[in-house]
């Protein structure tokens, strides 16, 4: 069931404490600032957050975390030279840390999306992040079993979605997005734009709207500190 | 074919190579027509000695093929970086995708080449890379294992030894590992080696003979063959 809703206070007003919530985002880009920000006012905790970083300075993913909202992160990429509260949270052992290779990540989400069990890859054999795994030499090379990675929900930011929550994305600014989608039972999308039905060429759809049940616009003014937003 | 074959008698130069000589000298041998991502740090020097001729394909694992130079004043755009989230450009044939679809095409052995740095490679080429071990780091991986997993070609960059003066070609790396067997060449200030599962083989040297390098190095050296052999 798809919704369009008008704030993103109501877009986030269903995700319960204990929630498995995935955050698109590389760094600031496709980052969902906005409902990071309503998740925050919104009052949901112990949470698992899904995201490839642990959160930048003191806006997004990284205040959710300093007010204790985040049980466990699980993500390719913690420590940056501004994740200092998740370093604080960390060292002070009030968070739970899942540290995954960056393309097994990616890989496991995936695989939730496409209900895939779980996988062999040769991304971390003969590593401390492989070990108490199950492996196995396929093709003379050796491989790590990895499991998918479920969500309840997942924000995200894309560009513009049509009439029937087809995406599109921005650059680089897509990463995490189309996966994060068709991983979660819930994919809650900020766009800068709602473009009528047929508005977007099927051809260029990234996301398909069968995997958004929320879409909530954000005017791009509003997108985070250096994000310029020049639509080509 | 990803890398030049230009493997001969081993060659010397008179002094130590600088961080763009290296980087010069990496972009040399990356043959043309290459996918290639450098990694942060030092690699990304090696773009600015990458000649139009050689028609490389910069791939960033954030999800672009066809990078362009670092972007700069206007140019600059949040929804536009790299893997080490600066601002970036985009070349005519640039592509987009999602993050699961850039890790396959460097899993699926399609990228030709990474350049990465390293604290040590050990050698039969595996390499440490992320994370020094040490009690209270924060431990972060990034895309350093699919990287090293992944692209046909593992080259690193770095030198040869410490600051404390110890080399960073190991027996066996101390550090935690990255990726297993996996480096296939090593180049430094002092030398270019060849890794592999036959141990180590010299192709150039900077300012030493192979004979001093040998003394520097605590694995088995062996010179590159000559011409035909």
């Amino acid at each position: 069931m798809l919704n369009f809703v008008d704030s993103v206070q109501e877009a986030v007003a269903g995700i319960k404490d204990g929630s498995t919530v995935m955050i698109g985002g590389f760094g600031n880009a496709g980052q969902p600032f906005e409902l990071i920000d309503a998740l925050m006012d919104c009052g949901a905790s112990g949470l698992t957050v899904v995201n490839n970083n642990a959160g930048q300075g003191d806006q997004g993913l990284a205040l959710l975390i300093k007010e204790g909202r985040v049980r466990k992160m699980i993500c390719s990429f913690p420590r940056q030279s501004d994740s200092w509260h998740f370093d604080t949270k960390y060292k002070a052992g009030e968070i739970e840390l899942e540290l995954v290779p960056q393309g097994n990540l990616a890989e496991r989400i995936r695989a939730a999306g496409a209900g895939i069990g779980g996988f062999f890859t040769p991304t971390g054999y003969g590593t401390m992040l492989a070990e108490g795994k199950e492996t196995r030499i396929i093709d003379g090379r050796g491989h790590v079993f990895e499991t998918p990675i479920h969500a309840d929900v997942a924000l995200i930011k894309a560009l513009k979605a049509d009439g029937k929550g087809n995406l599109v994305y921005r650059k680089t600014a897509r990463n995490f997005g189309p996966i994060m989608a068709a991983a979660a039972k819930q994919s809650i999308v900020q766009v800068s734009e709602i473009v009528p039905t047929g508005g977007l060429d099927p051809e260029n759809v990234v996301t398909p709207g069968i995997y958004v049940n929320t879409v909530v616009r954000v005017p791009a003014a509003g997108t985070a500190a250096g994000t310029t937003e020049k639509v080509a | 074919m990803s890398v030049q074959s230009n493997e001969t008698s081993i060659q010397t130069s008179a002094t130590p190579l600088g961080r763009d000589d290296l980087a010069r000298l990496v972009a040399r041998d990356i043959a043309p027509g290459s996918f290639v991502n450098l990694g942060i740090g030092q690699p990304t020097l090696v773009s600015n000695h990458l000649t139009a001729e050689q028609n490389i394909t910069l791939h960033t694992e954030n999800g672009m093929l066809g990078m362009g130079p670092e972007a700069e004043g206007d140019e600059i755009d949040g929804d536009l970086i790299n893997a080490g989230k600066i601002p970036v450009t985009e070349l005519p044939g640039a592509s987009y995708f999602h993050h699961a679809d850039s890790f396959a095409m460097m899993r699926g052995g399609h990228l030709d080449i990474c350049v990465l740095g390293a604290f040590q490679v050990s050698a039969t080429g595996d390499l440490a890379n992320w994370h020094t071990g040490a009690p209270g780091a924060i431990p972060a991986v990034g895309g350093a294992m699919d990287l090293a997993t992944g692209a046909k070609d593992v080259f690193v960059m770095m030198t040869l030894l410490t600051k404390q003066g110890a080399s960073k070609i190991v027996d066996a790396c101390t550090y935690p590992l990255t990726g297993v067997g996996c480096v296939t060449r090593v180049y430094t200030d002092k030398a270019v080696f060849l890794t592999g599962p036959d141990g180590v083989t010299v192709r150039e040297t900077f300012g030493c003979t192979l004979e001093e390098l040998q003394e520097l190095v605590p694995v088995p050296l062996k010179a590159a063959a000559a011409v035909g052999a």
